[in-house]
């Protein structure tokens, strides 16, 4: 087990640095007026650095003007003791910027994966105990339209609805005007207030894949060998279901949350765009709009290693829940 | 399962009838297909059938639609709008104004001399060596002279010093002295008339030249080629001030340049007419300005005449008619001490967010184009880039999958690390990035959108390729693929022609499944404002106007349709998608 996972480990890292290497490879390859002409616009900025500083800084941190490889192994070096440099944008360190947003996204990325689960494995399982029923094909359908919705319509009619037409909710933002005159309890209820929609737009997108998941995996265990041992030797429906079924679709199911996990702290772009929610997602399109490229950079590698992290993370979950893959 | 057991049920009913036939006859066992039979388990599925309907439809929405309409993709419609514009304003005269002697001038620097020297009851200014004198002509009406010097005298003793500086006539120093030593102010040598100036200890002789009228009245003409110079104000306010002499009613008649005028004074106002048409007003005077609020408006004075009549009637609304006879409505607008004359003009702009009518069955956006037009060409521009899009995955996948499937060991294990490595890298927010750029570059429209989907194809065949290699790997461990290497054909043709086909229905949903994504994808992009730009229409582009608060709450109509076209088609992909992989997988049902 040991060997596998740090074969799995090491497999991982060899995969981040081609990414990481493609990624860098993009970067530079932008034109170079255009990276000139960001950093030009960017000293004309009240308060920053001067053009020639801006273009400095460029050469120094990311060697343009060295060699596309030299200048990677360079920002690697920089990178791996944690210095990704200064964002463009918000004219501080990468990392410290990542440290003021990321916990945004993670509690909205949380609360709405929480809902998720809540919903969606119920559902699931219903939905494949009464195959072919009205409910089997109403969720068929509740998830088949929560895959296809495009979230900045979602996003945009919550907020016809909820917030200008009932009013319920502001339009945009984290805090109400009147934040900082609320009692700390109040603070939070404030807020929590402007997580609701960014929550609910969220849950219904990213509700139907795992609802699918669930019921095809439900369907598979309920054909299985060892369920229909289990109704032949009478044991009630109830206990079939709940106690031997539930149990193994489980496994894929711990398999795939172990999996999602670290994309929690991906952030969700559009919906927080949308909401005006300050988190990483937000964060990086503004700073990719503009032209920030140290940010940019550091986005994506973040983003490749969750993705990766996530797969290494499914694998080890799925070879540590089922006996039987362990075996092999 | 349920229903191949209806299928043999119906089969019986059949054959019933036709008893003669015996059991294992040919002719009782219907031979279907694998494409049939997949064909009949997909139209059993009420949910693919109503995808294969939206899909048909949209289809038919996008590519015939956008050929019937009549509108073209970036077509504009404009209209006529009634905006209230400026059109004169009237303001009561407080400022002298002077009209110049043609030929001579009055400068600036003079007229406020005047003012000064008027306020203070003053007859003589001087400014910039010039020497002027006014004479009061009747109330706020002054004439202006202009004073030449010809001869300076300084007394010396009981004599006369005196310099010429001027051409004068024979007889000039004696007059001149004789007037000194009278005190006469004046005096004629020649035809010549002289005035006397003392300045602290020498005598100036000067001629004296009108070069101006100062006024506050305010000349009218009727006609833009009217005599209005010097001569003619001059006799006019003249006249004008004899009859308020006489008891401020009254007509009188005056002679301009050889012309001859008569004129109706009342109070402050007066009516010109000249004497050769007694029809036509020729001037009018009063203490009103009026003025065109643009240049080259020239207002009648028929015009001029109403405004003022109505403004001291206080009248806040009228109608004139022109001399060619079109009738407009006018609204005065009083402010302080001046009134704004306003009509109404009809303007040509854009018509933007005009709400459904018939010629606009779902309105027209900001940019006054008519939004059904624009769903069904952003419907062909979402469609093509989708099936675009997946062409490009789909060749990549399946060679990259069929090469690693096949091979193994070494090759799959490269080429394995290969979509792994594509997998992991972020698409959304490289294509922002990309996307971005493009924006700062102006790339064309048309070669942006070519290089959107050549990005998604590139960043999107992971996944591909990932199905086809297992599928490849269960499949070539097959006895058929045995009997293929044994007929000795190359790898290539064993790997595209025996093991690919038999994944093509996987193909075939993963595709359809990839469709819906990939118009999710572009969508997002577009609304975003990196995909797909104007004067390209796109799904994701028409709902961009939401941006703006106000359309968002006031005009649904122009974003909603359009989120309701990606949701319906990317969901009949799906359902789609789901339909076929039940037809094909009857085991699994889904």
């Amino acid at each position: 087990m040991r060997k596998y996972i740090l074969k799995r480990l090491f497999l991982s890292l060899f995969i981040l640095f081609f990414v990481a290497l493609i990624i860098y490879t993009i970067m530079r390859s932008l034109p170079t007026s255009y990276v000139e002409s960001i950093a030009r616009q960017r000293a004309n900025l009240p308060g920053s650095k001067s053009f020639t500083e801006w273009m400095d800084q460029l050469n120094a941190i990311y060697g343009l003007n060295t060699g596309i490889i030299q200048g990677f192994f360079q920002w690697i070096g920089s990178a791996i003791g944690g210095n990704f440099g200064d964002s463009w944008y918000y004219n501080i360190p990468v990392t410290q910027k990542f440290t003021q947003v990321i916990w945004y996204s993670f509690a909205l990325g949380a609360i709405a994966f929480i809902f998720e689960l809540l919903i969606a494995i119920p559902l699931g399982i219903l939905s494949a105990k009464k195959q072919y029923s009205k409910t089997d094909y109403a969720v068929t359908v509740f998830a088949l339209i929560g895959i296809s919705l495009p979230t900045f319509f979602f996003a945009t009619i919550l907020k016809l609805v909820f917030s200008i037409n009932l009013g319920w909710f502001d339009l945009y933002g984290m805090v109400g005007r009147f934040h900082d005159q609320l009692t700390p309890l109040g603070k939070i209820l404030d807020i929590a207030r402007h997580y609701v929609l960014p929550v609910i737009t969220l849950v219904c997108v990213n509700i139907g894949s795992l609802m699918r998941f669930t019921r095809t995996n439900m369907l598979e265990v309920l054909n299985s060998d060892f369920i229909r041992t289990a109704r032949a030797k009478g044991l009630p429906e109830r206990k079939v279901v709940n106690r031997h079924a539930f149990r193994n679709t489980l496994i894929p199911i711990v398999t795939i949350i172990g999996g999602a996990l670290p994309g929690l702290f991906s952030g969700a772009l559009i919906t927080e765009t949308l909401f005006g929610i300050t988190g990483i997602g937000r964060t990086a399109y503004d700073a990719m709009v503009n032209g920030d490229i140290p940010f940019s950079m550091f986005y994506l590698v973040f983003l490749a290693i969750l993705t990766l992290s996530g797969t290494l993370l499914a694998d080890i979950l799925y070879a540590a829940v089922d006996p039987r893959v362990r075996v092999s | 399962m349920d229903y191949e057991k209806k299928d043999i049920h119906e089969q019986g009913a059949v054959d019933n009838r036709i008893e003669e036939i015996a059991l294992d006859d040919e002719r009782r066992i219907k031979v279907l297909s694998p494409t049939m039979l997949v064909f009949k388990r997909f139209i059993r599925n009420k949910l693919a059938i109503t995808g294969a309907i939206i899909i048909g439809f949209m289809f038919i929405f996008a590519f015939v639609g956008g050929w019937l309409m009549p509108y073209a993709e970036d077509q504009t419609f404009t209209k006529y709008v009634d905006m209230q514009k400026d059109y004169a304003a009237v303001s009561v005269n407080r400022d002298y104004k002077y009209t110049e002697v043609e030929g001579a001038k009055f400068p600036l620097a003079a007229r406020s001399e005047f003012v000064l020297a008027v306020s203070k009851n003053g007859t003589d200014i001087s400014s910039d060596g010039i020497d002027y004198t006014i004479e009061k002509l009747g109330q706020d009406f002054y004439r202006i002279y202009q004073q030449t010097d010809i001869a300076v005298a300084t007394k010396v003793g009981k004599n006369y010093n005196i310099s010429i500086t001027g051409d004068v006539g024979k007889g000039f120093e004696a007059e001149f002295k004789k007037a000194l030593e009278n005190g006469d102010t004046q005096f004629t040598s020649g035809q010549t008339t002289y005035v006397v100036i003392q300045k602290k200890k020498t005598f100036h002789a000067a001629i004296s030249n009108p070069v101006a009228i100062a006024s506050k009245y305010m000349f009218d003409f009727a006609t833009a080629d009217a005599d209005s110079g010097y001569e003619f104000r001059y006799q006019a306010e003249l006249a004008m001030n004899e009859v308020k002499d006489r008891g401020g009613k009254g007509t009188i008649t005056f002679t301009a340049n050889g012309k001859q005028y008569e004129m109706e004074v009342e109070d402050d106002t007066a009516v010109i007419f000249a004497a050769d048409d007694y029809n036509a007003v020729y001037a009018n005077i009063s203490r009103y300005i009026v003025q065109a609020t643009y240049p080259d408006v020239f207002l009648s004075i028929d015009f001029k005449t109403q405004v003022k009549e109505l403004i001291s009637e206080d009248a806040s609304e009228f109608i004139f008619t022109e001399a060619d006879g079109t009738a407009r409505r006018y609204t005065i607008v009083r402010n302080n001490e001046q009134w704004n004359i306003k009509w109404t003009e009809s303007t040509l702009v854009f018509d933007d967010y005009h709400s459904p009518t018939w010629a606009h069955p779902l309105g027209t956006d900001g940019s006054g184009m008519d939004v059904l037009t624009r769903l069904m060409y952003g419907g062909r521009i979402s469609l093509m880039i989708g099936f675009i899009v997946v062409l490009i995955e789909t060749l990549i996948g399946v060679v990259v999958g069929g090469l690693a499937g096949y091979f193994k060991k070494h090759m799959d294990n490269a080429l394995m690390r290969v979509v792994d490595v594509f997998n992991s890298i972020p698409s959304l927010p490289l294509i922002i990035i990309l996307g971005a750029m493009m924006d700062e570059m102006r790339v064309d429209p048309q070669a942006r959108m070519i290089y959107l989907m050549v990005i998604l194809g590139l960043l999107g065949w992971p996944g591909i390729a990932r199905m086809v290699r297992g599928q490849i790997l269960s499949l070539r461990e097959q006895e058929f693929m045995t009997a293929a290497e044994a007929t000795g054909i190359s790898a290539t043709s064993r790997i595209f022609k025996h093991l690919v086909p038999n994944v093509i229905p996987q193909l075939i949903v993963i595709c359809t499944m990839d469709l819906g994504n990939i118009i999710l994808m572009e969508s997002t992009l577009s609304f975003l404002g990196l995909g797909v730009k104007f004067p390209f229409a796109s799904w994701g582009n028409i709902i961009n106007d939401v941006n703006n608060v106000f359309v968002l709450t006031n005009y649904p109509f122009v974003w909603i349709p359009a989120g309701f076209c990606i949701l319906i088609t990317v969901l009949g992909f799906n359902f789609v998608g789901d339909g076929l992989r039940d037809a094909f997988d009857p085991k699994m049902k889904r």
